[in-house]
This record gives C-alpha cells, sequence and structure tokens, in this order.
C-alpha cells in the first residue's frame, strides 16, 4: 500500500522542481498501454523537454464532467477526447481558451473552421458484422428495419456512440425519425452502458451486427489477422465523429499547451493514431495496409455539432419510442 | 440500557460513534455537495417510469432470491455431504463478479448461441430469448440467490444441533419441524436478505441494461449516471439519490417491521450430523442442491474457460494491477471489519440501536457514483484527488461493505448477547478479555464470512476509482476495462479470471478461516 501511496505522491506536479510539466486530461483507453498514450507521451517529450502527464477520466463525456467539477481550479492544461457531439456543451463551460494558431494540414471528410478544437482523429460509425456467418448484408437503415437481423446498440444515455447512432438516425430520417426507430425496434436484441459490453455480447454470437467503427475490422484483420469482420455501408451516409483537444483557459503553462496543440496535427503524433486507436488521423498522414480495405463511405449531411437542448430532445424521444 | 453494566469497552464506544460520523458523512455529503454545486434542472416526470421499473425489478430480484434461497439453505443446513463446505464457499463467488463478467458469463449459457440455445437448436427450437424483465432478474438471482441463501444458512445454524437430535429422536412431523425451526429462522434471516438484495439490485444498471433490452428497462441509477456524466446536471443528480434514499429507508423500515430475531439458546456446540434419515426430504434435497449447483456453477465455469483462454495473452502491468487492487482491498477490509464491529457493537449497545442500524443500512442505496462525485466537490477546493485517490477509494469500499456486514454480524452479537450475556455479567467478563474470548469465538464464522464478502467487493469495485484514478495506478477491474475498451477481448477474459480468482481466493480464506477447519 505505501508503495502506492508513494507512487501517487510522486506523480503530483511539482511545477518549480523539475522542466516544466504539461498535464492532459483524456479518456481510459487513450491511456492505457495499447493505446497511443505512451508512444506520444515519449515522441513530444523528446521534443519539448518538458514531462507530458496524462490523466484519464472514463469516457469523453466523464472527462468534461469532471473539468466541469473542477472548474477553474483544474489542474489540466489541455483536454483531449472530447468529440463533436460534446463541442457545443463543452463550449458553453467557457472553460476552453481559442486557438494560438489554426491547425494545419487537416484532411478531414469536412471542413473545419472552429478556433477552439483541434481535431486529433476521426472514424465513421457503423454496423459491424462477421462476414463468414451473414451473407445478405443491409445497405440502409431502412434495409436493416425490414430485415430480421438482430442488432446490439449501445445507449445514448451513457455512451458516446449511443448518443451518435441516435444523432444519426435522427440527421438521416429528420421527422421521420420516430418511425424509424419503430421500425428498428424488432430488430434490437439490447442495448448496453457501453461500448464494450456491446462489442464483447456481438463477438460471443448474441446479435448479427453491433454499432461500432467502420475501422473495427481493421483492428482484427492487422492485430488479430482475421478478416472475417466487416462494415456495412449504409446509403443514407455515416455518422461522423471527429475527436477534438483543446487548451484550458485556467491553464498556467499556456505556451507549452499551445506547443503540444500544434504538435497534434504532427507526423509524429498522427502516425501513432490509427494501429492504437483504430481511428483516422487528422491530417493526410499514412495509414497501414490494412486500413485501405475498410469501407469509406459519404458522412450523413447534418450539421458536425449539436446544441445541448437538440441533443436532450433527440435522446428523450429516441427513449420515448422505444419504451412503447 | 444504564443498569445492566453495559459491556462495551472503552475503546469500542467511541469506535462507534466515530463508525456512525463516517456513515453519516458518506450518506448525507455527498447529496449536500451536489446541491451546492447545482445550477438549474432537476427532475422532470420522464424519471417515474424508471422509478417504477427499480422498484419492479429490485423487489422481484429480492423476493425470488430469497424464495429459491429457502429449500437450498435448508438442504445445506440439514445435510452433510462431501464436498458442502466447499459449495458453501463457492457460494460466495456470482457475487464478487464484476458486472460485466456475469454478463458475459451467463450469456455463454443462456444466451442466444449460448449452451441451451444450442442444445435446443439441435432440436430444431430456439434460440432463447432472455432479453428484458426476465434477464434482469436472472442476473440478479444469479448474483444474490447464493447471498441469500449463505444469510438464511447462518439463521439455520444458530439452531444448535442438539435441537435437531431431538426433533429426530421424536420423531417430529414435518409440520412441527416447520413451526419450530423454519419459521422462527426466516422470520429472524429472511427480512436482512431481502433487504440487502432490494438494496443491491437497486443500484444495478450496467447488468439491467445490457440484459433489459432497451429502454423499458431504465432504472435511478442509469438516470444518476446520465445527469452526472453527460447533462452535468447535479441537481437532478442530487434529487434521484434522494429518491433512492427514501426507497432504500422505506424498505429498511419494512423489513425491521417484519424481522424478528430467532431465539433458539445456546447449544454445546455439538457436530452437525444427518439426524433427518427419511429418505423423501433427502431425494428432493439431492435434486435442489443439484439444481443450484448447475445454476450457479455453469456461468462460473463459463467464465473460466474464456479466462483460462485468455491467460496466454495477460498483458505486462498485470502483476502491479493485482498489488494495487490487493492493497486496496487489504486496507479497506481492516477498515471495514473495524467499522462494522464498532458500530454493530454501539447499535447493540445503545438505547437508538434500531435508529443507527436504520440509517447505516442506508449507505446500501446510496449510488457510488454520488458519493463519488460529491466527495470529488468536496476534496477539490482543499487537496489534489488524484493525491487521495487510494486512501478514498479504500474509505469508500469499506462503508460500502459496511450495511452487509452489519446485516451479518448484528444478529450473531445479540445472540452472543442473549446465550451468554448474563454468565459473562456474572464472571465479571468484559472488554477486549470479552471479546477475546466469548464474543469473538461465537460469531468467528459470521465475523468470517462478512469479512471475505469486504475484502472481495473491494477487490472488484471499480466505480470510485474511476472518478479518482490516479495517472500511475492501475487496478485489476480498471485494467480489465481498458483491454476491453480497445478491442483486446480475449487478455481481458484473462485478466477478470484473476480478478475473480484473486477476489475469491481472498473470500475463501476469510471464510473458511471463520469456519474452522471442520465446518
Amino acid at each position: 500500500m505505501n508503495k502506492f501511496l508513494l507512487a501517487a505522491a510522486l506523480c503530483l506536479p511539482f511545477g518549480s522542481v523539475a522542466a516544466e510539466t504539461l498535464t492532459v486530461y483524456t479518456y481510459d483507453s487513450f491511456v492505457s498501454d495499447w493505446g497511443p498514450g505512451p508512444q506520444i507521451k515519449a515522441a513530444f517529450e523528446a521534443e519539448c523537454g518538458c514531462t507530458l502527464e496524462f490523466v484519464s477520466a472514463g469516457d469523453g463525456a466523464a472527462v468534461l464532467s469532471r473539468l466541469r467539477l473542477e472548474g477553474a481550479r483544474t489542474e489540466a492544461d489541455v483536454v483531449l477526447g472530447l468529440d463533436n457531439a460534446l463541442m457545443a456543451q463543452a463550449r458553453e463551460t467557457g472553460l476552453f481558451a481559442p486557438l494560438a494558431t489554426a491547425p494545419e494540414g487537416l484532411a478531414l471528410p469536412v471542413a473545419w473552421t472552429d478556433d477552439t478544437f483541434v481535431p486529433f482523429d476521426w472514424g465513421y460509425l457503423a454496423f459491424v458484422y462477421d462476414n463468414t456467418k451473414l451473407a445478405d448484408v443491409p445497405d440502409s437503415f431502412e434495409a436493416l428495419a425490414a430485415s430480421d437481423l438482430s442488432i446490439v446498440i449501445q445507449d445514448p444515455r451513457s455512451s458516446t456512440p449511443g448518443l451518435g447512432l441516435v444523432l444519426w438516425v435522427k440527421a438521416a430520417y429528420g421527422d421521420g425519425v420516430a418511425d424509424m426507430w419503430q421500425g428498428l425496434a424488432d430488430n434490437i436484441v439490447t442495448v448496453t452502458k457501453g461500448w464494450s459490453e456491446a462489442y464483447g455480447m456481438f463477438l460471443e454470437g448474441e446479435a448479427d451486427m453491433v454499432l461500432s467503427y467502420t475501422t473495427s475490422p481493421a483492428y482484427h484483420l492487422i492485430a488479430e489477422e482475421d478478416a472475417s469482420k466487416s462494415a456495412a455501408q449504409f446509403s443514407e451516409g455515416h455518422y461522423l465523429q471527429v475527436e477534438v483537444a483543446a487548451k484550458l483557459a485556467s491553464s498556467e503553462h499556456q505556451a507549452l499547451a499551445d506547443e503540444f496543440l500544434a504538435f497534434i496535427t504532427t507526423d509524429a503524433f498522427q502516425n501513432v493514431i490509427p494501429e492504437t486507436n483504430w481511428m483516422y488521423p487528422a491530417t493526410g498522414a499514412a495509414v497501414p495496409e490494412g486500413f485501405s480495405q475498410m469501407i469509406s463511405p459519404a458522412p450523413v449531411p447534418a450539421p458536425l455539432t449539436i446544441s445541448d437542448t437538440d441533443r436532450k430532445a433527440a435522446v428523450d424521444e429516441w427513449v420515448r419510442v422505444l419504451s412503447r | 440500557m444504564g443498569a445492566c453494566a453495559e459491556p462495551v469497552s472503552q475503546l469500542a464506544k467511541p469506535l462507534g460513534i466515530a463508525a456512525l460520523l463516517l456513515v453519516a458523512v458518506l450518506v448525507l455529503a455527498p447529496v449536500l455537495a451536489l446541491l451546492s454545486r447545482a445550477e438549474a434542472g432537476g427532475v422532470s416526470a420522464a424519471v417515474w417510469p424508471a422509478i417504477r421499473f427499480t422498484l419492479l425489478q429490485a423487489g422481484l430480484s429480492a423476493l425470488i432470491s430469497v424464495a429459491l434461497a429457502i429449500p437450498l439453505a435448508k438442504a445445506l443446513a440439514r445435510r452433510a455431504f462431501f464436498g458442502r463446505g466447499l459449495m458453501v464457499s463457492l457460494l460466495g463467488a456470482p457475487f464478487l463478479l464484476p458486472s460485466i463478467v456475469a454478463v458475459l458469463g451467463l450469456l455463454a449459457i443462456w444466451g442466444r448461441s449460448g449452451f441451451f440455445s444450442d442444445i435446443l437448436a439441435a432440436f430444431g427450437l430456439g434460440p432463447l430469448d432472455i432479453y428484458g424483465l426476465k434477464g434482469v432478474l436472472l442476473a440478479h438471482v444469479f448474483f444474490n440467490l447464493p447471498l441469500a441463501t449463505r444469510m438464511l444458512l447462518q439463521g439455520w445454524q444458530a439452531v444448535p444441533a442438539e435441537h435437531f437430535r431431538l426433533a429426530a429422536q421424536l420423531d417430529l412431523a414435518p409440520r412441527a419441524r416447520f413451526a419450530l425451526f423454519d419459521i422462527p429462522v426466516l422470520r429472524g434471516a429472511a427480512p436482512s436478505a431481502l433487504l440487502v438484495i432490494f438494496m443491491l439490485s437497486m443500484s444495478s444498471f450496467a447488468v439491467v441494461l445490457a440484459l433489459g433490452g432497451g429502454p423499458k428497462a431504465s432504472t435511478i441509477e442509469l438516470a444518476i449516471y446520465q445527469a452526472l456524466r453527460f447533462e452535468f446536471d447535479l441537481a437532478s443528480a442530487a434529487q434521484l439519490a434522494m429518491v433512492q434514499l427514501v426507497v432504500g429507508l422505506a424498505a429498511a423500515a419494512l423489513a425491521f417491521h417484519f424481522g424478528k430475531a430467532a431465539g433458539f439458546g445456546g447449544g454445546l456446540g455439538a457436530p452437525f450430523q444427518n439426524w433427518d434419515k427419511r429418505r423423501g426430504p433427502a431425494i428432493l434435497d439431492a435434486i435442489v442442491l443439484v439444481l443450484a449447483a448447475a445454476f450457479v456453477g455453469l456461468p462460473m465455469l463459463a467464465i473460466l474457460a474464456k479466462g483460462v483462454v485468455g491467460l496466454a495473452a495477460l498483458p505486462p502491468g498485470l502483476g502491479a494491477a493485482l498489488v494495487a487492487s490487493l492493497g486496496i482491498a487489504a486496507a479497506s477490509t481492516l477498515l471495514a471489519v473495524g467499522l462494522a464491529l464498532a458500530l454493530a457493537q454501539l447499535i447493540e449497545a445503545s438505547p437508538r440501536g434500531r435508529g443507527i442500524e436504520l440509517f447505516s443500512l442506508l449507505l446500501l442505496a446510496t449510488s457510488p457514483f454520488v458519493i463519488g462525485t460529491g466527495l470529488f466537490i468536496i476534496i477539490n477546493p482543499f487537496a489534489s484527488p488524484f493525491a487521495l485517490a487510494l486512501p478514498i477509494t479504500a474509505l469508500v469500499n469499506a462503508a460500502l461493505a459496511l450495511p452487509i456486514m452489519l446485516r451479518i454480524l448484528r444478529p450473531a452479537l445479540s445472540r452472543v448477547r442473549q446465550d451468554y450475556g448474563q454468565l459473562a455479567e456474572g464472571l465479571g467478563l468484559s472488554g477486549w478479555a470479552r471479546f477475546k474470548l466469548l464474543t469473538f469465538p461465537q460469531i468467528r464464522p459470521e465475523l468470517g464470512f462478512a469479512t471475505g464478502l469486504a475484502a472481495a467487493l473491494s477487490m472488484g469495485d471499480l466505480g470510485v476509482i474511476t472518478l479518482f484514478a490516479p495517472p500511475d495506478v492501475q487496478t485489476l477491474p480498471l485494467l480489465m476495462y481498458r483491454l476491453m475498451g480497445s478491442y483486446r477481448m480475449e487478455a481481458a477474459a484473462g485478466v477478470a479470471l484473476v480478478l475473480v480468482a484473486s477476489s475469491f481466493g481472498l473470500f475463501y480464506l476469510f471464510d473458511k478461516g471463520g469456519r474452522g477447519a471442520g465446518a
């Protein structure tokens, strides 16, 4: 026990004792041994002559909640891992400072003009299936709803991809969204708290398809040499998730934070992303061979961000329709 | 109580009061902290269905678990057979499973491509569809049937073996045995078991969602999570937490109203034997035992099988995570045992004991997210929550185990007082000597069981550490979730096995130690 108290104590920022320390709040899987965290820490520290410290707190939504709890007292200099669905809510908190320089070399499927948030990767939501078991793959929500295929999805009240799906169907079907969910209701085996439960249940064979990302099959292909997973391309277009970083206005290391945000769009950061976060780099950085076999759908025509009120209304509507 | 020379030692009373204060802080302070930071917001009418469903599933989970536990506990109480001790210990296992592991284990047996669906498919039937209320109940009964069984079993074991021998010698009719033994045992133990399971099921939500099939199966706990994580609506989280407290208080009051401690008197501690030689009940008991072993054992076997495959892919960092988890478990167990004993003695000694106990049980009705967030708000202005992460995790884990320990220890302490109190006072036995010579040997089985539960619960807990997680400390559950979050389901299953095995190891150590070599 003592050893760990000591370890925890040593992690406290000492400020003046050593070189400057930049504290970055991020989501949990980013800092795991298999996530991008360790490589990015090494690469940035080699450049900046500083210490980069990642602090993780659950998922992107949990990170934002934590920042709001801490307010201006936060130790965070930079937050990394919010996404476009959370951006409006994040901006409203007034905790973030505008970027010193606009990000360079972005290659997103949509134009990016935001002055506060830097995109660091992106991906499309998609339904993933086992291509050795499923022959008749639906090519739209309509086809999925008409089929008797089973799907596992995540709850928009507790999960970011779950929220993404609700916004996706809303963007594709507008006022007809309730009918579409009604149609999908009998395909839904269950709705899980988070991505891990849903994906685990899919791998156990509980459903024909699971809500995940177009890049999920790349993990199986590259890391496990297993080509049996594919993502279904939907004609309505796919929901685009852009993951972003931003600088805290309260940070005492503004210059270093700017340096890190600029570092995000360099190859040293971007090259790490595909095979650790299994998402697309935000710039035109090269992707590994396996990624070229992934489907490349169009984005569903929808605004990139969503206001708090609209998000709540969309989630409430989803709950109402599926509770019938 | 004043006149009858209360045997609470000089040290025990202040400790008991300190424990009570801690309970009060953990029940009330987080809600107040949330309210202090609340801006706009608050619950809407949309929360009613969630409240209804929470009551329904928690009530049914408790009733079914306890109803099924009655024949099982009775069979275990009156039969001596090879492997009985191991079976009693293994009954502790499901309770210790992290929810996601339990869900995947249950699905391997009951799921659409699970064991039974595969059998049905061979006959052109199926697959089984367990999603919905039935799935939620299946999971909660799987978690809690064993706990209920252990709690009821304790009731039956408090009946001195001599009573059963006498009943066999007198050849008492089943109805007479039922009235003499079963009714008093159940009145003593069943309300407690119902209450604990009701409260545990009330705050379950990952399991409820995964098996509930959709938003019809929404609980108050999910609404709290949503309010804290997505909406940052602290007012609504605080109000929902208060709803949980009120429901918990009502349930506890109900259980206290119907509960009545059984008084069988002391025995000579004769070893237990199969006095009942009739064939009918013996066959029935055998069937009950086999079915229960299969119901609890099959999902556990599935978890074991998956985990063994994953052992090949165990990640680096496992050792450190194991040590961190064991460290937290050791600290919180020590704390929990001290708190529970002190508080239980205070409850026994105080004229307001029932009130104190009722209040302490409210900890079970408190959402870990609310405690975590509330403590964060309280600590953050003064110190870095990261620096205090491990002590806080240990403290909160201890506090969350406390109500369950109390429900197990307090009846044992009353029994000792009823059966031996006068004798001890006649001998002038008090303080530490009384604890060492009388109380400890008498409550040893209950203390072992309760300590084992506290230790294992603390190993598996995740709720609080994620809020406070310091950058470089990783516990086993955290490691498991991180692996799952990065597609590494196989390695995660391996870590889950290590987690379950070490939790169960801790539990077994204490539980077996409590029951002694022969039990």
